[in-house]
């Protein structure tokens, strides 16, 4: 099978990736879409070590998922914090950076 | 030449007297004055020795020097702070420390109830100290130094009771014209550095013949420029009738005696500059003439005692710079009035002083009158300064003046007649307001309250009062016997032969200038001696008159040409300072803080929209890739 659609597929997760952090108002689907454009991101570094012939993307891979778990640890860790005094996990409420 | 180095402890006693007055601060009060006038008279004592040392050498030995340190060192340029005395010099020398011991004495009794007084002497102190470093410079730029001394302690004392406003625009005024004079010599001695490469005397004389005349009439100008502010010359005269709001004996000192002849001693300096500049002579002759007749008819106006004597003072001062204008010969003459008249006109100022003291401070001579009853004493001194000052023989001013007259008849041609008969003018006048001076003052009727009499001044205002008249009966004569002071003179100047053409003998000159001396006189007696006298200015009066009340319009001359353009320039100066320089700073701050408020509309607070920004901008960034690589 050739590589190149794993990249169009790749292409297409962070597509709908980048459009779901822009469009959705619910903190917890915003984290899940910015998973989605890691774990995008996460495949193309694989095919191209696929394409390439060796083993650095895979290795980008790795640090990659072990970023990623961190951050979901302190992302999640915020949004519940969040939830908890507000009432609600509305990225538009929570806008108070503007003052 | 010889070399002495105790010379400069005349300048330092003075110095040091000033600065310990002035450090010491109240706890010298009750004997600052005594120090100040001990340090004063010894400083007369060490001049006193070097002229007796000086009369025992030969007449091409007698210049004294010191060299103190080097001063200023710059590639081929050195300037030696160094001293010189000659025969130039120590005849200001003593008149410096003589003159200003006798009115230190003066002014104890005088400035006896100022609780100012220490300070008072101890600017008199300074000023003597500036003064005799003008005289005893070697070189123009240590003479500079001196001349801006002078000019601070004229303008610290004209200002001495500056709690009274006018005195203290007075002092500015004094200062501001002085400034002007100032910036010609500062001039003078960048020519002189420029096209001779030095800048002391010795070294200039040595130069000036191998420097082109352009170069010298420009030295010559600004010097002579330099001499109208020191010595209120036209077209620099205003400040001097102004300058008398200072204390008595300062208006004795600095404002008839000392300073305002700097001008002259400069001029006589660089007698080697003006002889071969016969233009900038020209010059000094007609800046004199004028000044002489402007002087004069200022005096013939003024109802104050001590501006009357003021003008008289410019009035002679043009006299001596008419005389150094006329070339070698006439250098000794102009030294000769400047000596006799240091002691007359010195006298009558404190004689002036001793009225003003014994009247309570009145200066208008129409509240004086019949005064020679109450102060005898100061009556005989003035009568002796006034004798002296009108050319009477055989009084001091005889010799001189009419000296001067004579030379300057003498001068030449049409020229020497024009200027001839101007000084001989310039004697009638003299005698007018002089006379009219003394009668208002000392003669007629008391125009004062009769029940308050004036009373005499004490011993220590009498003793300066009565050896400055002895100098007015005797110096003249002194001076005069056997051309002594001509000879004494003579080694600095170039040889001179003889005079010039003798169009009248000496003698008919004398009888004309003692004509004219009558006339005015007389017309004096007739004018103010034979009626009674208003206690007011009468106000119904001609306009020549009234010009003349008002200085010959030389202030509103000046406020108009000067200082009003000046303002306007100022106030200009000021709305370009606010529109260019602070609308430039203004601007970049506004256009700093409304860039900003449009950018922080973008700062919308929603996470979705900078996740979209970041969003539009990665991809922009990789359009822009695309675009360069494709």
């Amino acid at each position: 099978m050739n590589p190149t659609n794993y990249l169009y597929v790749s292409a297409l997760l962070f597509t709908i990736g980048a459009i779901g952090v822009v469009m959705r108002r619910n903190a917890i689907v915003v984290f899940m879409c910015i998973e989605l454009m890691l774990n995008a991101a996460n495949l193309s570094f694989v095919t191209f070590a696929r394409i390439n012939g060796n083993l650095d993307g895979q290795v980008v891979a790795f640090f990659t998922m072990v970023v990623a778990a961190c951050e979901v640890v302190v992302g999640l860790a915020i949004i519940v914090t969040i939830y908890r005094s507000r009432r609600s996990a509305s990225v538009d409420d929570a806008s108070l950076l503007k003052r | 030449m010889l070399v002495n180095n105790g010379l400069v402890y005349l300048i330092a006693l003075p110095l040091f007297g000033a600065a310990v007055l002035l450090l010491a601060g109240r706890r010298a009060d009750r004997w600052g004055h005594l120090l100040a006038t001990a340090f004063s008279g010894m400083s007369f004592v060490l001049g006193a020795v070097q002229f007796y040392q000086m009369l025992g050498r030969s007449p091409e030995n007698r210049s004294v020097s010191q060299k103190l340190f080097n001063w200023i060192s710059v590639g081929s340029f050195n300037v030696d702070a160094g001293l010189l005395v000659d025969q130039l010099s120590i005849c200001f020398v003593l008149l410096i420390t003589g003159v200003g011991t006798l009115i230190h004495i003066y002014s104890i009794a005088y400035m006896d109830h100022d609780k100012d007084r220490r300070r008072f002497f101890a600017y008199l102190n300074f000023f003597i100290a500036a003064m005799l470093l003008l005289v005893m410079g070697d070189s123009y730029l240590n003479l500079y130094v001196g001349w801006e001394g002078v000019g601070l302690a004229s303008y610290l004392l004209i200002g001495f009771w500056n709690q009274k406003p006018a005195y203290a625009t007075a002092s500015k005024k004094a200062f501001i014209a002085n400034r002007v004079g100032d910036m010609g010599l500062s001039f003078a001695i960048m020519i002189a550095f420029a096209t001779m490469g030095t800048v002391s005397f010795s070294g200039v004389k040595e130069a000036a013949e191998g420097t082109s005349q352009g170069a010298l009439t420009a030295i010559g100008i600004m010097l002579l420029l330099a001499a109208t502010g020191k010595s209120a010359q036209f077209p620099l005269q205003a400040w001097l009738g102004d300058a008398m709001a200072g204390p008595t004996p300062v208006s004795a000192l600095i404002h008839a005696a000392t300073m305002v002849t700097a001008g002259v001693y400069l001029i006589t300096r660089s007698n080697f500059i003006f002889d071969a500049a016969p233009t900038a002579q020209l010059l000094v002759v007609i800046i004199g003439a004028i000044t002489l007749l402007f002087g004069a008819i200022i005096g013939t106006a003024k109802d104050d005692i001590k501006k009357a004597l003021a003008a008289s003072t410019m009035s002679q001062i043009g006299y001596m710079v008419l005389a150094t204008g006329l070339g070698p010969v006439g250098y000794a003459f102009a030294i000769m009035h400047l000596l006799t008249h240091g002691f007359f006109k010195a006298g009558m100022f404190l004689g002036a002083g001793s009225v003003m003291h014994g009247t309570g401070d009145e200066v208008n001579m129409r509240k004086f009158g019949g005064i020679r009853h109450f102060m005898p004493v100061t009556f005989a001194t003035f009568g002796l300064g006034y004798l002296a000052i009108l050319g009477v023989p055989p009084f001091a001013g005889f010799y001189s003046k009419d000296k001067i007259i004579e030379t300057a008849f003498y001068s030449g041609g049409i020229k020497g007649i024009i200027i001839g008969s101007v000084a001989l003018f310039g004697a009638a006048l003299t005698a007018f307001y002089m006379s009219r001076l003394m009668i208002l003052t000392f003669a007629g009727t008391p125009r004062y309250d009769i029940n308050h009499p004036p009373h005499e001044s004490s011993f220590l205002m009498l003793l300066p009062m009565g050896i400055l008249a002895i100098g007015s009966v005797t110096s003249g004569f002194l001076l005069a016997r056997g051309d002594a002071l001509v000879h004494w003179l003579s080694p600095l100047f170039e040889a001179h032969e003889g005079h010039g053409e003798e169009i009248l003998p000496p003698v008919v000159i004398s009888l004309m200038a003692l004509g004219v001396v009558i006339l005015g006189a007389a017309f004096a007696w007739f004018k103010y001696g034979r009626n009674p006298v208003s206690d007011t200015a009468p106000t119904e009066v001609s306009v020549f008159t009234r010009i003349a009340r008002r200085d010959l319009l030389q202030d509103d001359f000046n406020e108009s040409v000067f200082m009003r353009p000046g303002q306007a320039l100022t106030r200009l100066l000021v709305k370009t300072d606010e529109v260019v320089v602070d609308g430039t700073v203004r601007g970049v701050a506004s256009a700093t803080l409304e860039s900003g408020a449009a950018l922080r509309s973008t700062q919308t607070g929603f996470v979705r929209s900078y996740a979209a920004l970041i969003v539009i901008g990665a991809i922009a960034l990789i359009a822009a890739i695309w675009a360069v690589t494709l």
